[in-house]
């Protein structure tokens, strides 16, 4: 939990984000998010605003994006909550970054059904491209980090990368996708398997069969 | 085997559109008004009339998890529906696969559910690492809305309710009941202590229900089939069909809806191609998510996967979520690495778990490498037991219970390796 405390307060943070304020579309969003919660419960919001906030300054950095605590006080003020409210919310959740990241956020799964398959591998390929867990790259392109289980277990092991998983990994596979990143493209997302759709047995689905090439109605056969 | 037409995610692969009109071709949303129609009484009791236990974990029975619902609101409080799809169980990967390749099974289950709990609202705890999935799913919503499916007057029978989709952020905790209301109200996902249960104050202090995904998915089949179609799968006590999670070392990793009670040999010949290497390169098999014990091959073989066929074995279901290792394994790694795990996600808010499960981790880091005494085993073990039922939510419990499965069925490769490893420094110091 060490990496759980907000970057400093420093004048030249206050400087760069002290005026933060929501764009217009994002300001929209922020008020959908509000109005899908009980009159008076407004603070049920400050999950998904504290990710808008974070977005909205990743597209400002050109990165995933983090959470200044300027960030934090603003959505604090924006919905009538204590700062330290919306600061522990930020400080709990992972996905919040508290520090600055790189363009892409590379997070290796490393949790054991991903390491029966060979995540270990991965944090090597990621190493030998310079990443190093917790910080920039000096290319300013990575931040790596280890997460905790995705989700993706049948198809791992995997990676997420800002918005989108990579699955069915190996080194040769993950490097192909960091390369195409980097080189501004954007590979194709999900399993990196071929033949594979999503999280059906290799070589083909064992059942479902008829759902493969159409839409199939089996209330046909009930 | 179970027969295709017998599956209730059909769209499972996603090889098909996710979207409303593809749904309603494979009969979701298929005149909902009439299944409402009958009435939340009636509904409640041919779910449980089906069997269906809670497909969470804990395996409550949902029908009558329904029912402890308060028929009427007396104080003018409204009542909730909480669908958990917070899915972070280390080996489950079942409520991703219906929540972007079969939303709208999940959508109309809400409608349902939350009509036979007298619910004005469901909020589908989502979580937050599941970002393409959640675009899907709000998509799905706002399709449903336009549809006039769900929102005023759903499926023109009168009944209002709304369905929102909430965003976790990256805490496994919040898949605890409790803790998600916590979260679901804007602050650190922290477990409540029970009572009061949140069925009588959840959500904003609101009678609440909190349902996994799949529970919630499947309540509208059970309802057009009938109780005694759904229960005619599986032993008596554990009816119905389930999604299971294959991962680790088989040949072809899948998720896959089999009739529950499939012996394990069966599943994993059918679906995953057998064991890598063959059955005798089977080691151990956790067989229902990181939480629940590992069970030694030869002890599962043949075993029934289901709640009871599992508890007898001193495991569990859980979410079906199947972690195969091979003799390739090196065991206590496996489960360091579950320790670890807990160490993590631990809320913070119980002492005997917050410290725990990093001591628990750090020592079995020690007999990973084998710098340990003999006697440090059974204090391993004492510590387990220390934590395990000493904190207000399971996550202590399930820390320990992997710790406990390893030194019950692999004590000897403890031993050797502290033996192997303490006779290297003799070694050298003769």
């Amino acid at each position: 939990m060490a990496d759980r405390t907000p970057a400093p307060d420093t004048p030249e943070l206050r400087a760069r984000w002290g005026g933060f304020a929501w764009t217009p579309e994002n300001k929209k969003i922020a008020d959908w998010h509000i109005a899908k919660y009980p009159e008076g419960r407004q603070r049920s919001a400050v999950m998904p605003l504290l990710d808008l906030a974070q977005r909205q300054v990743g597209a400002e950095t050109g990165t995933q994006g983090w959470l200044p605590l300027p960030v934090i006080e603003y959505v604090a003020k924006y919905l009538d909550m204590p700062v330290i409210r919306v600061l522990e919310v930020a400080s709990f959740y992972f996905m919040y970054n508290l520090k600055p990241v790189g363009k892409f956020h590379v997070q290796v799964c490393g949790t054991t059904p991903c390491m029966l398959r060979g995540s270990d591998a991965l944090f090597e390929t990621c190493k030998k491209r310079g990443m190093v867990k917790g910080g920039i790259s000096p290319d300013g392109l990575w931040t790596l980090t280890e997460v905790e289980c995705m989700g993706n277990c049948a198809t791992a092991p995997m990676v997420q990368i800002n918005d989108d998983n990579y699955e069915d990994l190996t080194p040769e596979r993950l490097d192909a996708v960091l390369d195409a990143l980097a080189a501004g493209q954007q590979p194709k997302t999900g399993t990196q398997e071929p033949g594979r759709h999503t999280c059906e047995p290799l070589g083909g689905p064992t059942t479902l069969t008829a759902m493969v090439d159409a839409n199939h109605d089996y209330r046909g056969e009930w | 085997m179970l027969a295709d037409k017998d599956r209730i995610f059909t769209n499972l692969y996603g090889f098909q559109d996710w979207g409303l009109k593809a749904a309603q071709a494979r009969g979701d949303w298929d005149n909902t008004k009439a299944l409402l129609e009958r009435g939340p009484e009636a509904i409640i009791e041919e779910i449980k009339a089906s069997g269906l236990r809670g497909r969470g974990g804990a395996g409550f029975p949902t029908g009558l998890k329904w029912s402890f619902m308060p028929k009427e609101s007396r104080d003018g409080r409204p009542s909730f529906l909480v669908i958990n799809a917070d899915e972070s169980e280390p080996g489950s990967c079942k409520d991703r696969e219906i929540i972007r390749h079969d939303p709208h099974k999940l959508i109309e289950g809400a409608l349902v559910a939350g009509f036979a709990m007298r619910a004005r609202a469901a909020y589908i705890y989502i979580r937050g690492e599941y970002i393409r999935e959640a675009e899907t799913l709000q998509k799905a919503i706002d399709e449903a809305y336009a549809a006039g499916l769900i929102g005023k007057n759903a499926c023109k029978s009168g009944y209002d309710f709304d369905v929102y989709m909430h965003r976790g952020a990256g805490a496994y905790i919040c898949g605890e009941e409790t803790a998600m209301i916590e979260s679901l109200e804007g602050k650190k996902g922290q477990p409540r202590l029970k009572p009061p249960f949140p069925a009588g104050a959840g959500l904003y202090g609101c009678p609440t229900t909190v349902n996994n995904v799949e529970s919630i998915a499947v309540a509208p089949t059970i309802l057009r089939r009938g109780a005694a179609w759904f229960a005619s799968f599986g032993r008596e006590n554990n009816k119905g069909t389930k999604l299971f999670q294959i991962s680790g070392h088989v040949e072809k990793p899948c998720v896959v809806e089999e009739a529950m009670s499939i012996p394990f040999e069966e599943l994993i010949e059918r679906h995953c191609g057998g064991i890598r290497g063959g059955w005798d390169n089977l080691l151990a098999v956790i067989p229902g998510g990181s939480s629940v014990p590992l069970v030694p091959a030869e002890q599962i073989r043949h075993a029934p996967m289901d709640f009871d066929g599992l508890k007898e074995l001193g495991s569990g279901l859980g979410t079906a979520a199947v972690i195969v290792m091979d003799k390739s394994t090196d065991i206590v790694r496996a489960i360091s690495r579950i320790s670890y795990f807990y160490k993590h996600e631990s809320c913070g808010q119980c002492t005997p778990c917050r410290e725990g499960t990093g001591w628990m981790w750090r020592m079995m880091e020690r007999l990973r490498t084998g710098d340990a005494a003999i006697e440090e085993i059974d204090m391993l073990h004492e510590v387990t037991k220390q934590v395990e039922g000493h904190t207000i939510c399971a996550l202590g419990d399930a820390a320990a219970w992997p710790i406990q499965g390893l030194i019950r069925h692999f004590r000897p490769e403890l031993e050797r390796r502290i033996n192997e490893h303490n006779a290297q420094f003799q070694e050298a110091a003769e």
